[in-house]
């Protein structure tokens, strides 16, 4: 310890020191990662294993920190979009949407956004979703040993990243949704293109149930490994599929009714104990399997809308409403909706007078989600500890910020 | 309203200095709470059958302005079962010495999804959570030196001999 932190602060750190040099003689310290590639990205865990029994679980976060809460007290709100692109990397178009509405919140400005704008926000985050969800499923099926639905799934992904990358000019990291509109409107023939896409996309999930969901290999692997009650988990602050997948039919889109979702038809997909028992890994995957049938049914409704009664026009200017400089009055705000990981909330003091914000907290789902991996995965095996961290679905830049 | 309901509850329960101040007018109305008695509000609003606050949304640690002296935390508060959300604020006086720490009582053992939070308000902001059960660094090594969140904070010029360049 070499800070200059006075030690009465440090009980902690001397705890936590003094446990690892406490280890017993039968016992060992192993470092899973931070470049294992079954953590998901650059998470460091600290095992203590008495053979293969894991006994202790110690995360270590924080490899990926980019200062995003700093960054943003610089920067003004428009500025700050593209930076919750890179929190979670692999769904930008729901970060944009959540931050999007916090700010829209604060003008008092979120009912005149015209209805086209927030269809196509429905839609770009939906597709968002699948391809963040295609992710999940396949790297989990590569961390527990079965690699072909892993390309499959990232060749199904490819075509959505073209997709959006049409729309938005960008694979990945979009700055697509903007304070009060969009950047551009969709380009012409996107709505065909989605259509395709779900006529291509509903085989390949058959396919990809065959492969992998009914699995005799798979569900050896996931039923009954870290099992997730239902109270541990709203105590630990999950959500998304995490508490979904402990049996609870909770989801931010149908709770707080924001943009249009109100409006259109979909099922909160959850837990149902088809297989195994309720809160472990397989019903976590299965929620994601649900959920992405779910948003093909919202793209499909959202393509239905902007073809016919909100139909594109000549007019039609989708940064026709966007502040030219964005200063909202003197208030704080927490804003909150559902990524596909979880509650993604942004956390927003302003003072008044400047266009950037006094404070800004982000709160990423993925960090809630693996608060609670110590608590699930004591005396379990190491090999079940992986398809445990598997089925979690973490994106480090959003625990790491 | 809840936020009626929950001001009401509480002077029953803890009398009236519990509530410092509030704040109706704002869009999510937030009521500032005597500091030491958060963890016990927070149990209580967890359990009460009418509130049934059983999930901690957010806890974010604030430095109020070098001007201030103040150093504050924030709870957003939910219920899955009421369908209903909270804001609860507390806040301290401090001179911004590292001997001095502005320090609260940590609600880890009521919601544990705090536990992180509060040690990513002790990483960036230098808050000490009393009765924690493992206040340490999270997102920084554990030899960092200040707490970059800090209106007042200067970014120092190396690390490790590796020249920090902004």
């Amino acid at each position: 310890m070499q800070n200059t932190l006075s030690h009465k602060y440090q009980d902690g750190l001397i705890a936590y020191q003094n446990k690892i040099k406490a280890v017993a003689a039968e016992e060992m310290v192993l470092n899973l990662g931070p470049q294992h590639p079954s953590t998901h990205g650059v998470l460091r865990l600290e095992l203590i294993t008495d053979g293969e029994i894991v006994k202790e679980v110690i995360p270590h976060i924080g490899y990926l920190h980019r200062c995003f809460e700093k960054h943003g007290e610089a920067l003004n709100y428009a500025q700050i979009i593209p930076y919750t692109d890179r929190m979670d990397y692999l769904a930008s178009m729901n970060n944009n949407h959540a931050f999007v509405m916090g700010v829209e919140k604060m003008l008092g400005i979120e009912n005149d956004i015209p209805k086209r704008v927030e269809y196509i926000r429905v839609l770009v985050c939906e597709l968002n979703r699948i391809a963040s969800h295609l992710i999940a499923i396949g790297t989990y099926g590569i961390d527990i040993g079965a690699f072909t639905p892993f390309l499959w799934c990232f060749r199904d992904r490819e075509h959505i990243m073209n997709m959006l990358e049409w729309a938005s000019g960008a694979r990945m990291l979009y700055n697509y949704i903007w304070v009060g509109g969009l950047f551009y409107d969709v380009p012409v023939g996107f709505e065909d293109r989605c259509k395709e896409f779900i006529d291509y996309f509903k085989p390949k999930m058959q396919e990809l149930n065959e492969l992998l969901t009914d699995n005799q290999i798979f569900i050896s692997r996931t039923v009954n490994v870290g099992i997730l009650p239902l109270d541990v988990a709203i105590n630990y602050g999950c959500s998304g599929p995490m508490l979904r997948g402990s049996g609870l039919k909770y989801d931010l889109r149908r709770v707080d009714e924001y943009s249009v979702y109100p409006e259109l038809d979909f099922e909160v997909a959850y837990a149902k104990a088809e297989v195994g028992s309720i809160g472990d890994c397989w019903n976590r995957y299965k929620v994601r399997i649900v959920e992405i049938e779910e948003s093909l049914k919202i793209i499909e409704q959202c393509v239905e809308k902007l073809t016919k009664e909100h139909k594109r026009t000549k007019e039609f200017d989708p940064r026709a409403l966007c502040p030219k400089k964005i200063v909202p009055k003197a208030q704080d705000f927490y804003s909150r909706a559902e990524n596909p990981k979880g509650e993604v909330g942004f956390y927003f003091i302003a003072d008044g007078r400047s266009d950037k914000p006094f404070r800004i907290k982000s709160r990423g789902p993925s960090f809630c989600n693996l608060s609670v991996l110590p608590e699930i995965s004591k005396n379990v095996m190491i090999a079940d500890l992986v398809a445990i961290i598997g089925s979690l679905d973490i994106v480090l830049g959003e625990v790491d910020r | 309203m809840i936020f009626d309901t929950v001001k009401q509850l509480l002077i029953e329960k803890f009398g009236e200095e519990v509530i410092i101040a509030e704040e109706p007018n704002q869009k999510q109305p937030a009521l500032i709470i005597k500091a030491d008695l958060i963890a016990d509000v927070c149990l209580f609003l967890r359990d009460h059958p009418q509130t049934w606050f059983d999930f901690l949304s957010c806890l974010s640690g604030v430095d109020y302005g070098v001007e201030q002296q103040k150093f504050g935390i924030v709870y957003h508060l939910a219920s899955i079962i009421k369908n209903h959300t909270l804001v609860l604020k507390i806040a301290t006086e401090n001179n911004r010495d590292e001997e001095n720490l502005p320090s609260f009582k940590s609600i880890s053992a009521v919601y544990k999804a705090a536990e992180w939070h509060e040690r990513e308000a002790f990483d960036m902001l230098g808050i000490y959570f009393e009765n924690h059960p493992d206040l340490r660094r999270i997102l920084l090594p554990d030899d960092w030196d200040g707490f970059p969140l800090r209106k007042d904070y200067k970014t120092a010029e190396q690390y490790h001999n590796i020249k920090i360049d902004l």
